[in-house]
């Protein structure tokens, strides 16, 4: 770990303490995972702290972990991951938040403390239904008007569930389920961890 | 006496200068601007969900078509993430011509956004000039990589192949004669890099060229001093990066402060604005072409002394050569599993990001350990500068509007991914 990633995890960990249920440093790329109660406060301690002062939000992700892995997925399937930039101190930060409801995934909106924040919530919103809860403006942005459904949800099929057709006979466009079935030309296949293994790093 | 109402306006999603397929329901009193709220995601394809049921390896292509003005550098944040998830080493001179062909990239994005830009505000000369200069940039593209846009010429563990030691030459035809056939192939006598140098020789002039016409221009200044203000606050604010933070004063640039591949070998300087309106914007991406020039030629002379491998060797993750596959089994099953299961990329997850033309590209990727990736998020740049828009024209008059969105430099590709 380089000395700058320590300097991130001390002041991490000195400034939210028991707040970060988990801190793991991978790859050179520090992940904090907070609790969905904490997360407003958590963000807001993590943009005005000056040790940390993460001033841009550079995204928000969101995550549906349904169907990770090999075993059926046991924790809490969605979950937001924002990534946080310090211009100041030069270094970044990812901050996971799983919902804790499976059914109707509600969280905290960081859109008052990061003006960014505002379309990606509304992104995630969108493709995978987490509602942001005090959000000024929570619609959708990347679907059609009056699309159906949270395109990005593991449950959802990559064809969709309608398509769209000029209809000849009354005159317009008109809504339809789809007729092409969904296909799968390469195999999803996860194999034993050391598999690509390249051995460099 | 009649009543006074606000107007509605509906801007795009044909409109000309809406760069694409950008829908603005403006809502007017008078000519100003009151509120600005764009609709966007008419272009949506739902590129991060189709990578999820593709392997590593196929996703390449679909970078090009993100931000379809500046592919290779889309491109190189996706090799990026592959190769941080895979913990993977890149030969020197792939990263060399990675470096090279971001740079070559740089010039072509900031040369279509000028040029659009001022044919947007009434210039109608720069576009003409701009792609004269992207015509032999795109032909560098298609003579390393077979494909003027969608090059698919980044592949995780280094780029496809190497530079080819000569440049495609124009025929003669019965539209050209044997003395304009000569014309343009002059400087296409050489290898790729010649052609490249040449074009760096050339490209300051054309710079003055552009500079003459518009830096002292009245109008232009007129149309674009003080419109689109953002200070340094809301730049933070709003996630700005790239030439959109840089004009407002503040000095951040991923390849200097976060440097990737080689660029902390490199010898560049990083243009930053100082009032934060569309003209130092205007002048931060003039500057940045010149910087990428100059990088440019840094490149050529290391790639002309350094030869090498330009792909890693490792079969896991790159291809053999052919004509190994063809005599060896080992070679030849290597080649059949790559192609057919694809890259395994162990469990976990990564962020790679590049400073792209028009600011900070990130590849968030997330796998599980199998052949396809568990989760693919492109953050694009444009997505968070367009975000702002409705606080950057609140006040402004509706034909600003089009300065604005042409200063924030949006293509819809990766907004709407």
């Amino acid at each position: 770990m380089s000395a700058k990633l320590e300097r991130l995890t001390l002041a991490v960990k000195s400034v939210l303490g028991d707040k970060v249920q988990s801190l793991v440093v991978d790859r050179g790329e520090v992940t904090i995972e907070v609790a969905a109660a904490d997360y407003l406060a958590v963000a807001r301690t993590l943009r005005d702290a000056d040790a940390l002062h993460f001033e841009q939000v550079v995204d928000i992700v969101g995550l549906d972990y349904s169907t990770y892995g090999d075993v059926a997925w046991g924790g809490r399937r969605f979950a937001s991951v924002a990534h946080l930039l310090s211009v100041r101190h030069n270094w970044r930060l990812r901050l996971r938040v799983f919902a804790t409801d499976d059914d109707f995934p509600v969280l905290d909106s960081v859109s008052e403390l990061w003006a960014s924040a505002n379309w990606s919530e509304r992104e995630t919103f969108d493709l995978f239904g987490i509602m942001y809860q005090g959000h000024p403006d929570l619609r959708r942005i990347l679907t059609d008007y009056g699309f159906v459904g949270h395109p990005f949800r593991k449950d959802f099929p990559v064809s969709g569930h309608v398509e769209m057709r000029y209809d000849e006979e009354s005159g317009r466009v008109i809504y339809q389920p789809v007729t092409i079935e969904p296909r799968e030309n390469t195999p999803r296949i996860v194999r034993e961890a050391s598999y690509g293994k390249v051995g460099h790093a | 006496m009649p009543e006074i109402r606000n107007y509605t306006l509906n801007f795009g999603p044909q409109h000309p200068a809406a760069h694409g397929v950008l829908r603005l329901v403006l809502e007017l009193d008078g000519e100003v601007v009151e509120r600005a709220d764009a609709h966007i995601g008419l272009l949506h394809r739902g590129t991060e969900k189709l990578i999820e049921s593709r392997t590593w390896l196929q996703s390449v292509p679909y970078m090009d078509r993100l931000d379809y003005v500046s592919m290779m550098c889309n491109e190189h944040a996706y090799c990026l993430a592959v190769e941080k998830l895979l913990g993977l080493q890149v030969p020197e001179r792939a990263r060399y011509i990675r470096v090279m062909f971001d740079e070559i990239t740089r010039i072509l994005n900031h040369l279509l956004a000028l040029g659009t830009h001022c044919l947007d505000i009434g210039a109608m000369t720069m576009i003409l000039y701009a792609f004269r200069e992207r015509e032999d940039l795109l032909d560098v593209y298609e003579a390393v990589s077979g494909a003027r846009m969608h090059a698919a010429y980044y592949r995780p563990g280094g780029v496809y192949r190497d530079l080819p030691d000569q440049m495609p030459k124009y025929e003669q035809n019965r539209f050209k004669s044997a003395k304009t056939v000569a014309q343009f192939n002059a400087a296409r006598g050489g290898s790729l890099l010649d052609f490249i140098e040449d074009f760096t020789e050339r490209f300051p002039k054309c710079c003055d060229e552009y500079e003459t016409l518009l830096t002292e221009n009245r109008i232009w200044k007129q149309r674009t001093v003080g419109i689109g203000v953002v200070s340094p606050e809301q730049a933070l604010s709003w996630g700005f990066s790239g030439p959109m933070i840089r004009g407002s004063g503040i000095a951040w640039d991923l390849r200097k402060k976060q440097p990737y591949e080689v660029y902390d070998r490199l010898d560049f300087d990083i243009p930053v604005g100082k009032n934060g309106d569309s003209y130092d914007r205007y002048l931060v991406r003039m500057e940045e072409m010149r910087q990428s020039n100059h990088i440019i030629r840094q490149c050529i002379d290391w790639l002309r002394n350094n030869p090498g491998p330009v792909i890693t060797d490792n079969l896991k993750v790159a291809p053999p050569r052919r004509e190994k596959m063809k005599t060896n089994m080992e070679e030849l099953i290597h080649h059949f599993k790559l192609f057919s299961e694809g890259i395994h990329v162990p469990e976990g997850e990564a962020y790679a990001v590049v400073e792209h033309p028009k600011g900070e590209f990130g590849v968030y990727a997330v796998s599980d350990g199998a052949n396809k990736p568990y989760r693919v998020k492109l953050r694009a740049p444009g997505f968070a500068h367009l975000a702002a828009i409705d606080e950057l024209s609140r006040g402004h008059m509706i034909a600003d509007v089009v300065t604005i969105i042409g200063t924030l430099d949006v293509v819809f590709g990766d907004i709407d991914r």
